[in-house]
């Protein structure tokens, strides 16, 4: 009874349960949670000298900022990763033959570059954003044509808008042949002779049906509306997706074998009269019934919705307060889509500062596993191991295979093998039992060896009394233990 | 090991019971749970020759190297055959618990191996946009479900099992464990940890590890003997689960290798006994809790009615599907037979589909359960059942 009396006294002054307000330490702690891929002793560092607000206006900026020299050496030396789509085929044929290059190294360098920016980039923000948009407008990498077109995809249609403007992020991946190629808007053509078909045998639905199968195809009209724009059952119908597929007809891949480019090929499209979103399309256009739909669905204030909720379930909450999406929503229509002031408004808004958002949210594997390293300060030699432990806790990077991306919802990661796979893995990493990846453990802890200083040193805040009271009781006291313990711990799980 | 041992051995090796465990243990003295098992083959099997269309006058002329000789394979009904590899499953079609269902496949024109898988697991041909998969939507909500009720043997939970309802991946039993002995601190700070979600999360994980384990260590000498393929293992340890009565309603295994552009004769054997092998030891490990367990074999979509110029076929529409157990009576091909002329094959190239695939998944669960919402685990679809 004292015991339990004391632990609940202990609770309420050291860790009060719900602080209506962040003090500046838990200011700085939360900017460096929800803005990088996990905090560090040197992020807190930055963010106390510069102040919080002009450290986040600084990430806001990546290009103000010196990026990593270490890392831009490492990344010198994948040569993939520069190559043109072209290029690329020439050298990693799928098909090994004499004097090609293993096809492997591809996605090697693509997921390890991807996790080495996030641990050492000093462009944190721009790395949590091309992840978001990467797999807002995910690309499966294993789809035939696409192992070799996933580097240019994210390299010249992703990155450079990843803080830019919305509409040209959308038409840079329409256009980009990953995306026709995996969404299958490449094969789509024109139904004319079906439209033929149906005025003279109105009724023959079945006839119509079948030829639709082999002319349009709706993939990429269904999810422009429904995974990249508007949102699910967002003031579309049916008939606009067609409508929409119509429109993208023609939208093509010129040399897929050799050298994959877009192309609008006129002879695919569909020169008759359409109607999206109850707005008229005149007949015999070409490229620019898909630049229009393009333009409405940047315009529609669905669209401005969709993407702030998306947003804000990543960066605040897994359920966003509505009037921070209403702001977020206005800034978006306000500025046409300008992604750094709709994230800047997210940044401002009281409620991303909300006491109820600190350490609520669930870290996504990719986000757990680059905040151990980050929080080891490990070097990562080669990234094998990693990337299989990805695959272990359900996020083998660029290998979604849905066009619905990841989720960020606790839920999706928040069961038995991810949660067994999370502890095993800082378990392993503690002890240098990570093929390919080396940490200083003494040296990452400052040669503390209190189990408060471990856990303070890894979480760079104190842990629930409970958690600590789970590790201190522990009967054996070796450091690295402690920090496995730490790294497994319900507290490392979220930022 | 009867079920009073292993709630013995849960009991005395790890102090209190799981409420699952007691409230299993009350309300089903016998330990029995009916368990359903889908079968994956992926890449796309030969279903031409697999089921074999003997009695189509048309099957050797578009196959003048791969066709299998009628005298080699196995005779069903006079018209059909099984490809010789399958032997092993012979018995079981004789004693009517092996069924055949030709012609079966997706609504969906799909010739895409990733588009076809994925329709066929999220049980929603044409729609990609769905999160879950169809066997976790035909798993009903539970009070206090056994930790193991869902099982998807792979590194990664399977598509087909991802959703809501909680699924537990494992590669190997003996490998779902804590390394390094930190199982019961960690289990002790999720315990008292503040944390709802996580300390729920954590229940459930070391509830299933327990289990496991205890299943594991305590499982007797099996006395069949199953090929070490990922699929023979898949299945040796989906059995040693429903044998220990633990509670697994719900279990996905998977087999790759499928997709035999060429060199067909030689792979489609390898992988066909395999097949065979696997699904015979399982059928004989399970012994009368066989009676329990159904048994859905599927693959994305058939290959094309004619060779190809590389000993091999290609990419096609209608396939074969298996089961075994009660769900579909066995002894029979069902379905209907779209012959192979030029004008009755799918776009004049492949078999055309004359059963939906969900139609056989559907009569599956419902037989497993008779309650299923099969509106909730196949939207937009009017169930056929197969009889």
């Amino acid at each position: 009874m004292l015991r339990q009396f004391l632990a609940l006294l202990l609770s309420l002054s050291l860790f009060p349960a719900a602080p209506t307000k962040l003090n500046k330490d838990q200011r700085a702690l939360h900017a460096a949670s929800r803005l990088t891929f996990g905090p560090t002793v040197t992020d807190l560092a930055a963010i106390h000298k510069l102040g919080v607000d002009k450290w986040i206006e600084q990430q806001l900026h990546p290009e103000t900022i010196p990026e990593n020299p270490a890392l831009l050496e490492r990344l010198k030396t994948f040569e993939t990763l520069q190559l043109s789509n072209k290029d690329l085929i020439a050298q990693y044929p799928r098909k090994a033959g004499k004097g090609a290059k293993n096809v492997q190294t591809v996605y090697r360098e693509l997921a390890e570059a991807k996790l080495l920016r996030a641990v050492h980039s000093t462009h944190q923000l721009e790395e949590l954003m091309a992840d978001f948009w990467y797999n807002h407008f995910n690309v499966f990498f294993d789809k035939g044509a696409d192992r070799l077109l996933v580097t240019s995809y994210e390299r010249d249609a992703i990155r450079p808008h990843v803080l830019g403007n919305f509409k040209n992020l959308l038409l840079a991946t329409t256009k980009h042949p990953a995306m026709l190629f995996y969404l299958d808007n490449w094969t789509s053509v024109s139904a004319e002779n079906l439209d033929n078909l149906r005025d003279r045998f109105q009724r023959k639905k079945a006839a119509a049906k079948k030829k639709r199968a082999a002319g349009l195809n709706e993939n990429y009209a269904r999810e422009l509306l429904e995974l990249h724009t508007l949102g699910v059952d967002n003031g579309y119908t049916q008939t606009d997706v067609t409508e929409v597929a119509r429109c993208f007809t023609g939208w093509t891949i010129d040399g897929l074998r050799d050298d994959p480019k877009f192309l609008f090929r006129p002879l695919m499209h569909d020169r008759k009269a359409k109607t999206v979103l109850g707005q008229a399309f005149l007949p015999g256009r070409g490229e620019e019934d898909g630049l229009q739909v393009i333009d409405m669905l940047v315009r529609h204030p669905a669209t401005a919705k969709f993407i702030s909720t998306k947003l804000a379930q990543r960066f605040v909450a897994d359920t966003p307060p509505p009037a921070l999406i209403t702001k977020m929503a206005a800034t978006f229509t306000k500025t046409q889509g300008d992604i750094r002031e709709v994230m800047r408004t997210m940044l401002k808004s009281p409620e991303f500062w909300a006491a109820s958002t600190y350490n609520a949210k669930v870290k996504m594997p990719f986000e757990m596993v680059a905040s151990a390293l980050r929080a080891t300060n490990a070097t990562v030699t080669n990234s094998a191991a990693i990337q299989q432990e990805f695959r272990a806790q359900g996020q083998p990077l660029y290998r979604k295979g849905e066009p619905t991306g990841y989720s960020p919802m606790a839920e999706e990661w928040t069961n038995s093998a991810a949660l067994l796979s999370r502890m095993n893995f800082g378990l392993a990493l503690v002890q240098n039992k990570v093929r390919g990846t080396r940490i200083d453990l003494t040296q990452t802890l400052a040669n503390k060896t209190k189990p408060t200083e471990i856990a303070q040193a890894l979480l760079l805040r104190a842990p629930a009394p409970e958690t600590l009271r789970a590790i201190e009781s522990k009967s054996e006291t070796n450091p690295a233990q402690i920090a496995g313990l730490v790294l497994g711990s319900p507290e490392f799980q979220r930022r | 090991m009867t079920r009073r041992s292993l709630i013995q051995t849960a009991a005395f090796g790890f102090g209190a019971l799981p409420a699952w465990l007691t409230r299993a243990a009350a309300q089903a003295p016998n330990g029995k749970k009916k368990t359903l098992v889908a079968i994956f083959q992926r890449g796309a099997m030969d279903g031409l020759n697999v089921l074999i269309p003997h009695g189509d006058k048309r099957y050797t002329a578009l196959r003048p190297s791969l066709a299998i000789p009628r005298e080699s394979a196995l005779d069903l009904d006079g018209f059909f055959s099984l490809h010789p590899s399958l032997k092993p499953l012979y018995p079981l079609w004789q004693s009517k618990q092996l069924a055949a269902i030709q012609a079966t496949g997706s609504p969906d024109p799909t010739r895409s191996h990733f588009d076809a898988q994925d329709f066929m697991e999220s049980g929603t041909p044409g729609r990609k946009a769905t999160r879950d998969g169809w066997l976790n939507r035909a798993i009903p909500a539970a009070q206090t479900p056994s930790p193991v009720r869902a099982l998807s043997m792979g590194g990664t939970l399977a598509r087909s099992l991802r959703g809501p309802a909680p699924a537990v991946a494992v590669n190997t039993l003996a490998g779902f464990q804590v390394r390094d002995n930190a199982q019961k601190d960690f289990m002790s700070m999720y315990a008292q940890s503040p944390d709802a979600t996580l300390k729920s999360t954590g229940k459930d994980t070391f509830e299933a590890i327990r289990l496991l384990d205890s299943i594991n260590k305590n499982k007797p000498a099996s006395t069949a003997t199953y090929p070490a393929s990922r699929l023979g293992q898949s299945l040796a340890q989906i059995a040693t689960v429903i044998k220990a009565g633990a509670g697994l309603e719900y279990a996905f295994a998977d087999t790759t290798g499928w997709d035999t552009h060429t060199g067909q004769p030689a792979r489609l054997e390898q992988l066909l006994t395999d097949l065979a092998q696997s699904l015979a030891a399982f059928h004989k490990d399970l012994g009368e809790q066989a009676n329990d367990v159904t048994i859905v074999t599927m693959s994305e979509f058939g290959r094309t009615a004619k060779e190809n110029g590389t000993r091999g076929t290609d990419h096609g529409h209608a396939n074969v599907m298996f089961t075994l157990g009660s769900a579909i009576p066995g002894g029979k091909v069902h379905g209907t037979w779209p012959g192979l002329e030029q004008e009755q094959l799918y776009q004049q190239r492949d078999l055309a589909v004359t059963t939906d695939f969900r139609d056989v998944l559907a009569t599956a669960i419902r037989h497993h359960n008779p309650a299923t919402d099969l509106a909730k685990v196949f939207p937009d679809y009017r169930f056929r059942p197969i009889a």
